[in-house]
């Protein structure tokens, strides 16, 4: 099998990446501004809603319930979508799912295809898949454009171009659109992608697009976005693809009430988004005359199968947990060396990949919680984060000298006669470092922190002895 | 009441102080508190970093010290977090149905120090006289695991002399996280500028928290900027009775 997560396994260790970002301080200026718009768009519109908490309860449990009934509800979506008279393929993998798609293309002998943007297809490096068959892949959404043009990497997972300001997109836009002028506000940026746009809306005749819901009961997909390329892609086109991951699916058409309430609210602020299509397999003189959908495991039902961190396919990639990440604010998604970054990154990335790749990654993390309370489905990814560098430790792959630190630590703090010559080690050990009351450079990998911080130095005695002092004293 | 005092070990170790004021509150509020010698670490450390089998024994140490005691006080947020939402977890892991059942005995009797005043003794005015600017820094596991909310600010308002600013921001993580700091130290001191930022634009004299770990964190970077905003924890603003001499300059 040969699951893939876009370059993830190339990708550098997320601190060296990070060391990297950090200093890109115009990158950080957009990320910071961006970041901040979206969580206080998405914090208003949050709290307008009284049965919120209830809301994100709700979600919790279909997704849940869901989950351990996944084998079931795909084939129910499958029978449904193929009597509305949909074409349901299944692929295990990256390369199966390329293969499908490209193998469609193909028989209708087309070159071009408009795209409405998809992570989905980013996991499974669709578009190089498609370019090596000789297909030219269009992203029609403004981010995604900007992210194709530019030939860069998606750095948000609702917001592809987040780490771009207005200036360098114009710029861009200038040199890849071949224009002569361009004026540098939105309304003009917007303006000429809508031109570049339009005239590939009207002439390829096939359009490939993911999936926010893939609904069981009824074997319909839905996809909710802001801008209208979706609409256009999804009407305009003779043959229309769905990459969905088995993830995506949701038992019945009435849980689009819960979903649809929590995801615009939760992605961009939004009360509901601009244009939320939902479509059922064909329809006579109305949208494609073919539909075809992927269903794409790609290392999903290994995270299925444990227990513990099945939680991570609840999410529904709104990308609140990357806003409210003070790590993702400060380094932006490039360091996460995956299209799926900040703290559902940190957890999807790794565990799709078996944990063989990426395991950087769960300790990309001060385990500070604010992805979990911001989560509308309420994935506890502290919770999985802490589980899975349980499982880069007893595979055997956490750094010698952290072994060797914790292994002494779990000793010393095996009973207070030994914390307490620890403690008498650690006063002795330290003498050599200490200047006024405090320590400026720490030895060994301890000399990370104080590059700049100061350390505390251990005082002359520890509580437990003053409390011994205190008790003879008392008692005499 | 009989309070039993779980110090936690880097209290111990580096911050006697906070465990010396935590005595001196309760003693004034007319309760008896014991100090069980054998007590070591909750495993939060080893836990969070992904050694779970090594976290293990030190829940099994914590049970057994604290089998029996009435009321567990505990001087740190993170701690309790690491016995309210972990323990359950490792008991569970374990199948153990008599280990299971000691860590729901337990649960109910471990108190964060300003839960303990607020909720179980019905104390907001302790009785200090602290006249110097403060500011507060929740830290995260106090607002989003203990969601200890307003309880620290209660204390802190009816203190004698205290002036209480509020810090902006307030709930972004000063970037400690435990080996975080270390192992991705670059991103935790860029969390940790933010954070000084905002401290500084308090112009608060003390910095204060109800966790060591980010006040260590906190205090190692104004230290180094050798800027004049001293941190305490906020059992030792409350065990005070008169001025601290030169908060802010002794740093």
């Amino acid at each position: 099998m040969t699951v893939r997560v876009g370059n993830a396994a190339q990708a550098p260790d997320f601190p060296e990446a990070a060391k990297k970002q950090l200093a890109n301080a115009q990158m950080r200026r957009n990320v910071r501004h961006a970041t901040d718009v979206i969580r206080a768009k998405r914090n208003r519109v949050a709290a307008e809603m009284p049965d919120w908490e209830a809301l994100r309860e709700s979600a919790r449990q279909i997704k849940a319930h869901t989950l351990r009934h996944l084998d079931t509800y795909l084939e129910q979506f499958e029978k449904a979508c193929t009597a509305a008279g949909g074409r349901v393929h299944w692929a295990k993998d990256a390369d199966e799912a390329n293969a499908i798609i490209a193998a469609i293309i193909n028989s209708h002998g087309e070159k071009e295809v408009i795209k409405i943007k998809t992570m989905t297809s980013d996991e499974i490096r669709l578009n190089p898949a498609l370019e090596a068959e000789g297909i030219t892949p269009f992203e029609t959404d403004l981010a995604d454009l900007i992210v194709q043009l530019g030939n860069d990497q998606p750095s948000h997972i609702v917001v592809p171009a987040l780490h771009r300001n207005k200036t360098e997109i114009r710029k861009l836009f200038l040199e890849k659109m071949k224009l002569e002028t361009l004026g540098d506000q939105p309304e003009d940026l917007t303006e000429a992608a809508r031109r570049y746009l339009r005239e590939k809306f009207l002439r390829v005749k096939i359009g490939i697009g993911g999936a926010n819901f893939a609904i069981a009961e009824t074997g319909s997909v839905c996809i909710v976005e802001s801008e209208g390329n979706g609409r256009m892609c999804l009407t305009l086109p003779q043959v229309f693809i769905s990459l969905v991951g088995i993830e995506k699916i949701i038992p019945e058409f009435s849980d689009l009430e819960v979903f649809l309430q929590l995801l615009p609210r939760s992605a961009t602020g939004e009360r509901m988004n601009p244009y939320n299509s939902i479509w059922t397999g064909i329809s006579p003189n109305d949208g494609p005359k073919e539909f075809h959908v992927v269903l794409l495991d790609n290392g999903r039902s290994e995270i299925l199968a444990d227990e513990k961190t099945r939680q991570t396919l609840q999410c529904i990639r709104c990308a609140a947990c990357l806003n409210v990440c003070p790590v993702y604010r400060q380094t932006g998604g490039h360091a996460y060396g995956s299209i799926y970054s900040g703290p559902i990154g940190a957890i999807v990335t790794p565990q799709l990949q078996s944990m063989q790749h990426s395991q950087s990654l769960p300790y990309a993390s001060s385990l500070c919680g604010a992805c979990y309370e911001a989560c509308p489905v309420k994935i506890n990814i502290p919770e999985v984060l802490i589980e899975l560098r349980g499982k880069v430790v007893a595979a055997g792959d956490a750094p010698a000298s952290e072994k060797i630190a914790m292994k002494t630590a779990s000793f010393a703090l095996s009973s207070s006669r030994r914390l307490a010559t620890a403690q008498k080690f650690v006063r002795i050990a330290q003498w050599p470092l200490v200047h006024d009351g405090t320590i400026s450079k720490l030895p060994g990998f301890l000399g990370a922190w104080s590059e700049t911080r100061n350390m505390r130095s251990a005082p002359a005695e520890s509580f437990r002895q003053w409390w011994k002092r205190r008790r003879k004293e008392q008692h005499s | 009441m009989l309070i039993s005092l779980f110090i936690t070990c880097y209290n111990d170790t580096l911050f006697p102080e906070t465990g010396k004021a935590v005595v001196a509150v309760l003693e004034r509020l007319g309760h008896t508190v014991e100090f069980r010698e054998a007590q070591t670490c909750c495993g939060q450390m080893h836990y969070n970093t992904g050694y779970q089998q090594e976290a293990f024994p030190l829940m099994r140490h914590f049970l057994e010290v604290f089998r029996g005691a009435e009321v567990i006080c505990i001087p740190s947020a993170s701690c309790v977090a690491m016995i309210r939402e972990h323990f359950p977890v490792m008991a569970a892991d374990s199948t153990d149905p008599k280990l299971i059942h000691e860590v729901n005995d337990l649960l109910p009797r471990v108190f964060e120090f300003t839960e303990l005043l607020v909720d179980k003794l019905g104390v907001t005015d302790v009785g200090a006289f602290f006249p110097h600017p403060v500011t507060f820094h929740t830290s995260c596991h106090s607002l989003r695991s203990l969601h200890v909310g307003d309880k620290p600010m209660q204390l802190l308002k009816n203190i004698r002399g205290l002036k209480l600013t509020e810090l902006p921001d307030s709930d972004q993580c000063c970037g400690f996280g435990g080996t975080f700091a270390i192992k991705n130290a670059p991103v935790s001191s860029a969390m940790l500028s933010d954070k000084i930022g905002s401290i500084l634009k308090t112009n608060a004299q003390v910095c204060a928290a109800g966790d060591n770990s980010c006040l260590m964190h906190i205090d190692g970077g104004l230290t180094r900027q050798k800027a004049p905003v001293k941190c305490m924890h906020i059992a030792e603003i409350l065990a005070a009775t008169e001025p601290v001499s030169n908060p802010g300059s002794d740093q």
